[in-house]
């Protein structure tokens, strides 16, 4: 692999422009088993350079065994990968251009935050005073500021979480990998970081590859889902694509729980007889009278009640289907309940795929 | 209340005994520590300072009794040229060994921590330990057969075409000698030998806790691997090593059987102590003496603790 020229790997320059090749990381049907087990089953896949990129699916799923693959942690039994063009195989993670920040931070200990940040800079020989400015300018594009001699055992885990970042971002890597980032982190923090990486990922430019179990954060913060399960990837997409058209089962299920019609209760809703993706927000619950145009309704009975605040979220059991839906704040139902229900027939996806 | 107690089964006295300590883990808690805080602080540091309060004592030369007048004339002889030649010859092994230890535990410790799995990690923990079962005394007296005149070294030497690197190495000046077991060499070695375990097991424990993944963020970040092992395994790893220095520093400094049995008769520390308590009679000169190690081990302890070896405890 090329590195890039050495004042592009600083921090000046700007992101590294790679303008002859049109992904940051290709995976050519790339293969990795470990004993019997198929971690990663013939994946290929393209990320375009400057996306913010998930790879989601549920743990064991060969999600962060693709990550490392592009970190060169791992070695591809067989297929190819490429970064920016360039083909990287036995190319070990410390000549590729690509930076990752880890599911639990991997801070050194024995050093202070500022050395942390400016490890990457050290062990390429910049002089010290230049790569002590260059891990200032990083600690405060993460909000940082003034924190550089502290230890990392002294922050909290938003703050390791802001350094890892830093860390990884002050050697302007090609592209950055993230292994769960926001894993660690509790709920609200979570959400302030899912806004905050997103706008730095559009600040730096950088090609971010992120993997995540976390639906909600694949589809808040990434301009690309790659669904994965059972060591391959089953769908490719925007957020918008996954989510409301999931080409299987499986992916209908994953990316935010949506109800999925029988192709015989389908095609008597009007629909195509077919396994089909309906959306639990796309579902009204219907006290009386007739549907409106253009909507297909059913009847179930209710099997449990969660109030989860600002929806209150009813399971019902229709011709042994189970039925998710939101119900109106104000109502009250209870368990074995009889529900009437009613839905647009456009908000039902029929899937191409019934693998689940 | 009532009936949450009517519910229950009734408390036995063990039970009751139980509450108490759950409510007050302090009075557990002193109850377990007192016995073995008396022993160490009774039993060993109180003999250890009345052997110290000696120190500050004298010989009288004429009756050979100890006058109990506090003088620092016993510590005055700690000056003279015979007992500052011990002092300087103990550190010297004593740092020869700790360098020549650590190198050896070195590597078995890190192939124990980070390769060994299974049967091999079992094999390890065996082949380290095992000599430690066996008595002190028959494994220094095994080292003086295999490195005597007549011993399997110089027997076998010949044979392997060996025999002039034997005989230059017991030509060199000071630490050569008649033959290994009766040279400095033979003493350097079996001190080696003897520590080792206690080099290679802290090594050992402290490479086991460097994370893995501290190891590839370094590779990640660009670190070669031998700029990973310098600046993220080593420096980890060093409170290890500087534990086991203070085993092998310290266990030196004070051995006295060692350098009876293979060697050249020479004074070390330990064996000094031990004449001057024992046929000497000097108990004061011998307490002095233990006041070295001591002093040494605080200044080695010092240094160590300002080149940061403590910092990534």
């Amino acid at each position: 692999m090329r590195l890039a020229p050495f004042h592009c790997r600083l921090w000046k320059c700007g992101a590294p422009k790679v303008t002859d090749t049109q992904y940051a990381v290709s995976l050519d049907r790339i293969s990795r088993v470990f004993g019997s087990v198929r971690a990663v089953d013939d994946v290929s896949l393209d990320i375009a350079v400057g996306q913010f990129f998930a790879l989601l699916g549920p743990s064991g799923s060969g999600k962060t065994t693709c990550l490392r693959l592009i970190a060169g942690f791992e070695q591809p039994d067989t297929g190819h990968i490429r970064i920016f063009g360039d083909p990287v195989e036995g190319v070990p993670p410390y000549r590729r251009s690509v930076n990752t920040v880890f599911q639990d931070y991997a801070l050194f200990p024995h050093m202070n935050v500022g050395d942390n940040v400016a490890y990457g800079l050290m062990v390429r020989g910049v002089a010290r005073p230049e790569r002590e400015a260059k891990a200032v300018q990083a600690l405060a594009m993460v909000k940082l500021e003034g924190y550089g001699a502290r230890k990392p055992s002294q922050l909290s885990g938003g703050q390791r979480q802001r350094v890892a970042l830093a860390r990884a971002l002050v050697n302007k890597p090609k592209v950055l990998l993230l292994d769960e980032p926001l894993g660690a982190l509790d709920l609200k923090l979570r959400e302030q970081m899912q806004v905050e990486l997103k706008a730095l990922q559009q600040q730096v430019g950088i090609t971010f590859i992120f993997v995540t179990h976390d639906q909600g954060e694949a589809l808040s913060m990434a301009d690309r889902v790659a669904i994965f399960n059972a060591g391959k990837i089953v769908q490719v997409g925007t957020p918008e694509d996954v989510y409301e058209r999931p080409q299987s089962r499986f992916v209908a299920d994953f990316v935010g729980s949506s109800n999925i019609l029988t192709p015989d209760f389908a095609a008597r809703a009007g629909g195509k007889p077919a396994w089909t993706s309906l959306r639990p927000e796309q579902i009204l619950v219907l006290p009386a009278g007739s549907p409106p145009d253009g909507h297909a309704s059913g009847e179930g009975i209710v099997q449990s009640v969660s109030y989860q605040g600002a929806v209150t979220r009813l399971t019902l059991d229709v011709e042994g289907m189970r039925i998710a839906l939101n119900s109106p704040y104000k109502v009250r139902y209870q368990q074995g309940d009889r529900v009437r229900f009613h839905w647009p027939r456009a908000a039902m996806y029929p899937m191409p795929s019934d693998e689940l | 209340m009532t009936v949450q107690a009517e519910n229950r089964t009734p408390i036995t006295a063990l039970g009751r005994l139980s509450d108490f300590f759950h409510a007050h883990s302090r009075v557990l808690l002193g109850l377990l520590l007192s016995p073995p805080l008396l022993w160490l602080g009774v039993v060993y540091v109180g003999s250890l300072l009345a052997l110290l309060a000696y120190s500050f004592f004298a010989l009288d030369d004429f009756s050979g009794q100890i006058a109990s007048q506090p003088t620092l004339a016993t510590y005055g002889q700690l000056f003279e040229r015979s007992n500052i030649d011990i002092i300087l010859r103990t550190a010297l092994m004593a740092t020869a060994v700790t360098l020549t230890d650590a190198a050896i535990a070195f590597p078995i410790a890190y192939y124990a921590a980070r390769y060994a799995r299974g049967n091999q990690r079992a094999a390890f923990y065996i082949a380290v330990i095992l000599p430690l079962w066996s008595s002190y005394l028959v494994r220094v007296y095994a080292w003086k057969l295999i490195l005597a005149k007549e011993g399997i070294i110089t027997w076998e030497a010949p044979h392997l075409g060996l025999g002039w690197l034997l005989d230059d190495i017991l030509a060199l000046p000071v630490i050569g000698g008649p033959s290994l077991s009766i040279s400095y060499i033979g003493t350097f070695l079996v001190f080696c030998y003897m520590w080792l375990p206690y080099m290679i097991l802290p090594t050992q424990a402290a490479l086991e806790r460097v994370p893995r993944n501290l190891v590839e963020a370094a590779g990640d970040l660009g670190a070669t691997p031998a700029q990973a092992f310098r600046t993220v395994i080593l420096p980890l790893a060093l409170p290890g090593i500087v534990a086991g220095s203070i085993f092998t520093f310290s266990l030196t400094l004070g051995d006295y059987i060692i350098p009876q049995i293979v060697g050249n008769s020479i004074y070390f520390l330990g064996l000094a102590v031990y004449s001057q308590q024992g046929t000497a009679g000097n108990i004061p000169l011998a307490a002095a003496l233990t006041v070295v190690p001591i002093l040494i081990m605080s200044v080695y302890l010092t240094i160590a603790r300002r080149l940061g070896a403590f910092d990534a405890l």
